[in-house]
């Protein structure tokens, strides 16, 4: 369970927001959706600890995530606006570096298996610099399939993805709320993601 | 992309992933640095090469001097290794930082000192070790005996790492700010100082016969030293950087 209570943000010397809090059980979704610049993204960099809190607490099955250190690390998936892809390796080995960081081993049939599944097959082998933006998106989104974490924080995941990714997108974070999973996430545009108890936040400036 | 239409099916629930030790973390991060490095050889070879020419003008600006030359070589070696190995200092988190690995770095379950670790010594075997093998070799440039040779081999090896773990915290601490190549070499270069100063002091005591053990031993300690904090300081740095 994520709880977040009177968050307050400032860039600069702008109050982006105060006050907000809210609470995601578990299977439960939150939508975060607001006006550029309204700080959706600020939001969701505190959520998984990148920032600290301009006041209130964020807390993670009762504890703070400050005092949760690598254990809340280990909870969260977060998938900001960079994919974190280095250009000059091929998908495969950039998909099996992200899962040594998470402090997974994905071995190289598992990957291109993986690969496979988000759309990429045959183009395992491929510099990332070769591959267009949508599926560059794809390598980092390759990294929902075998993350253990349970809480998936997603700062615009259907950005430059095509009709048929954004639909496999949904699905796949359905099943993940379905498997008992959470996910936070900031879309500009309407997603069909079923299941789950779905919250909206609307961030005004 | 018709592929992914196919993919809609449902996935197995977890793919049951396995777990990797602390090692294994830590020789992914230096695999990884080591794999960009070989598909970036330019980067690579610049620091070498300037390293290579810079020690290699001083001989023919001075003139066959063998007597000057033998003295100054310690200080001219050491200096341009220096300077080497701060060429390539900026470019060690600032990629990382630049496309979001390092977020993803910090929010690695895996503690950040030790990814930190994983990425200057993967630095160290890019830009540090070229040096120390290609010193003796230039070393030669200035009439040093083979026993000199030795000891300026040995000092680099000890000094080489400490510049790479001191110039990490200057990286962390200047990532992000503009201009931050200019503001990187006043961070570094004086916390530099000491490993110039016995580096090349123990090339310059083994010349004058007065034995080297002594210089390098605290070149030793200063790197034991550095290898507690360094990685520590370059984690609070980048902690600092990213909020």
């Amino acid at each position: 369970m994520l709880t977040a209570t009177d968050l307050a943000c400032v860039r600069g010397d702008r109050r982006l927001f105060a006050g907000l809090g809210f609470t995601l059980e578990s299977g439960g979704r939150l939508h975060v959706t607001g006006e550029n610049g309204s700080g959706k993204t600020s939001l969701l960099r505190m959520l998984c600890g990148l920032s600290p809190a301009e006041a209130g607490e964020i807390r993670w099955q009762g504890e703070t995530i400050a005092n949760l250190g690598d254990a809340y690390r280990k909870a969260v998936l977060y998938l900001g606006h960079h994919n974190a892809l280095k250009e000059e390796l091929t998908a495969l080995e950039n998909l099996r570096t992200t899962a040594a960081l998470a402090g997974v081993a994905v071995e190289a049939l598992e990957g291109t298996d993986l690969l496979g599944r988000v759309g990429l097959a045959g183009r395992e082998e491929l510099p990332v610099r070769f591959l267009s933006q949508g599926q560059k998106r794809r390598v980092a989104l390759s990294r929902l399939l075998w993350s253990p974490s349970p809480l998936w924080i997603l700062d615009e995941p259907f950005v430059a993805l095509d009709s048929a990714a954004v639909n496999w997108l949904a699905d796949v974070v359905s099943q993940h709320l379905s498997r008992g999973g959470m996910a936070v996430l900031t879309s500009h545009q309407e997603v069909a993601i079923t299941g789950g108890v779905a919250q909206t936040l609307r961030l005004t400036q | 992309m018709s592929a992914i239409d196919a993919v809609v099916t449902p996935m197995p629930a977890a793919t049951s992933p396995a777990a990797l030790g602390t090692l294994g973390v830590l020789v992914a991060v230096v695999r990884r640095d080591l794999l960009l490095a070989l598909r970036r050889k330019s980067e690579v070879l610049t620091s070498l090469f300037f390293f290579v020419i810079v020690v290699s003008l001083f001989p023919l600006g001075i003139g066959p001097e063998m007597a000057l030359l033998r003295i100054i070589a310690p200080g001219v070696l050491w200096v341009a290794a220096l300077l080497a190995a701060m060429l390539s200092l900026s470019r060690l988190f600032a990629a990382d930082h630049a496309d979001g690995t390092l977020e993803q770095m910090l929010l690695s379950p895996a503690p950040l000192g030790l990814l930190v670790t994983g990425k200057i010594i993967s630095h160290w075997l890019v830009a540090g070790l070229p040096l120390v093998l290609i010193a003796p070799l230039l070393g030669l440039q200035y009439d040093l005996a083979p026993r000199a040779l030795g000891v300026l081999v040995l000092s680099l090896l000890i000094g080489t790492p400490l510049l790479s773990l001191i110039g990490a915290i200057g990286a962390a601490l200047t990532l992000g700010v503009r201009g931050g190549g200019v503001l990187l070499s006043l961070l570094t270069l004086p916390l530099y100082i000491p490993a110039l100063i016995f580096g090349a002091g123990a090339v310059e005591a083994d010349i004058s016969g007065l034995g080297a053990a002594g210089h390098l031993s605290l070149l030793a300690a200063l790197l034991a030293l550095a290898g507690f904090f360094a990685p520590w300081a370059t984690t609070a740095a980048l902690r600092i950087a990213l909020e």
